[in-house]
């Protein structure tokens, strides 16, 4: 059960209509490390998110987080979750604090439990000065904080970013990347992290490139570089086809 | 406390939050029955007349009469605020945060709805409040036994408005449940008037009042709030109630993927 991987997709595809959007997709997210997932936008990121956190139902292949089967013991499997979306999904109405305490109730961690874990986890992502500020209030780099403190409130053994940088300024995205890069480390968490941006990718990171709803690669950043005279960019260009 | 006692709770917690939060919404739900019987009762009460009906052992004034009505439809517009509220966290994101927890859907919906009937609750007997104050006097223990009544016509209203959630796209749509939804429900039920009055008007309308279930909601608190039961209406809402919720959850299914928009990335 030790070995078991944080994540694991085998064989799974999805359609809208007549639109495949991931075909025959498999990867694994080893567990406490970064894996990236790179593609470029519409390449089936959110789609592959969407069914592990269960928003779509899989109806092909196998979804494991944490060794549970998201089909058969999706209430095991979704405790072991921790999601940031890729459009802000804080709740405007409350204040950062009481998003985060919702967001513990919702996984059933009771108001006394939750509470410490609340203030500890809003210092850790320097927001603990905003935690009575309503959301709606928040820059677009605190939201994001706010976010991934809201995401490990319930300790999970897995972090799912979908382009947790999208629409924040050079100094937010490398504060919110450098966090995340931290608190994984700090939690024991694994993390699977969605981006289009080859520059949040370290080279000791595992890689899995999605095109069009295929994998293309999978391995670390590294050995894809090293493939293409040390240059990731050129890596992903050649096995994508994207014009530069 | 169990995991769905807390669970339930911090859903509970989260809508009472909202309803303090809008205190226009509490303003607005309250102003809005009062208009219907300070203002369109007063006018009625000379061009109306009232038979003596079940559960009214003697003639009744109008304003009596439409009071158990009025108390349906603010749970009728209480379960449409929380379809539109539903929407709404569609469209803002909110609603994943509530979608992604690992308690089974169906109980994630129906704390939603229970929590929902709380809030409507409250304003009902602040309506029935100002209500008395104004002379409409229900027997005393009516007043406690419409409870039931209540809690079961706040069910069906708001799994009907939870049902319409799913199948609105956008915010912009939800005028439409206004128009084709909330205003034929309330008109074409026994609120404002008798049935046999519309029988004299149209066949065809009485029908469509009968089969309403919303006549059946206003009816099952008409009598609950005179220390009676009705039997019929009290198996149309349980059944409209089991239906709708159903309906809900199964469109609210991860299989069906009509929970979120779809958005690809």
């Amino acid at each position: 059960m030790t070995t078991r991987p944080a994540l694991l997709v085998r064989n799974v595809s999805h359609s809208f209509g007549a639109t495949r959007a991931l075909e025959d997709v498999s990867l694994t997210v080893p567990r406490g490390g970064f894996t990236a997932l790179l593609g470029v936008n519409g390449a089936g990121k959110t789609t592959l998110f969407n069914l592990v956190t269960r928003l779509y139902a899989n109806r092909s292949g196998a979804i494991e987080v944490a060794g549970h089967d998201l089909r058969r013991q999706p209430t095991q499997a979704l405790r072991r979750l921790g999601v940031v979306f890729q459009s802000r999904a804080l709740d405007a109405d409350l204040t950062v604090q009481q998003n985060l305490m919702y967001h513990a109730a919702l996984h059933g961690i009771a108001r006394a439990e939750a509470r410490p874990r609340v203030a500890e986890v809003l210092a850790q992502v320097d927001l603990d000065d905003r935690a009575g500020a309503r959301a709606s209030a928040l820059s677009g780099g605190q939201v994001r904080r706010a976010e991934i403190a809201r995401a490990l409130i319930h300790a999970p053994e897995l972090l799912l970013l979908d382009e947790a940088t999208v629409g924040l300024d050079v100094k937010s995205r490398a504060e919110v990347l450098a966090l995340t890069r931290r608190l994984i480390a700090e939690h024991q968490v694994s993390a699977l992290w969605a981006t289009h941006i080859l520059d949040e990718i370290d080279p000791s990171d595992g890689l899995v490139i999605l095109h069009r709803g295929r994998i293309l690669f999978t391995g670390t950043a590294g050995e894809a570089a090293t493939a293409a005279g040390g240059d990731l960019t050129r890596a992903f260009l050649d096995l994508t086809g994207v014009q530069a | 406390m169990s995991g769905w006692t807390t669970a339930f709770r911090g859903i509970a917690w989260r809508e009472t939050l909202r309803f303090v939060n809008q205190r226009g919404r509490f303003l607005a739900a309250l102003v809005r029955p009062l208009v219907w019987l300070f203002i369109f009762a007063a006018g009625f009460r000379a061009v109306l007349g009232l038979s003596i009906t079940p559960p009214y052992q003697t003639y009744v004034l109008y304003e009596v009469y439409v009071t158990p009505g009025l108390c349906a439809m603010i749970q009728l517009f209480n379960g449409m605020q929380s379809s539109l509220t539903m929407v709404y966290d569609r469209e803002t994101g909110a609603m994943r945060t509530l979608l992604v927890s690992p308690f089974p859907r169906w109980f994630l919906l129906g704390s939603k709805l229970v929590a929902g009937v709380i809030v409507s609750l409250l304003q009902v007997y602040a309506f029935l409040l100002i209500a008395w104050v104004w002379g409409i006097h229900p027997p005393p223990a009516g007043l406690v036994a419409v409870l039931p009544a209540l809690v079961l016509s706040g069910l069906m209203l708001g799994a009907m408005g939870l049902f319409l959630s799913s199948a609105i796209r956008q915010l912009e749509n939800f005028a439409g449940v206004m128009n084709f939804v909330i205003f034929p429900m309330f008109f074409a039920s026994s609120a404002l008037y008798p049935l046999w009055r519309m029988r004299e008007s149209s066949v065809l309308l009485y029908d469509i009042c009968r089969f309403n279930p919303f006549t059946h909601a206003v009816e099952l608190i008409r009598f609950a709030l005179y220390l009676q039961v009705n039997w019929l209406s009290l198996g149309v809402v349980t059944g409209c109630l089991a239906l709708f919720f159903g309906g809900a959850v199964l469109m609210y299914d991860p299989a069906r993927g009509l929970g979120i928009r779809r958005k690809g990335g």
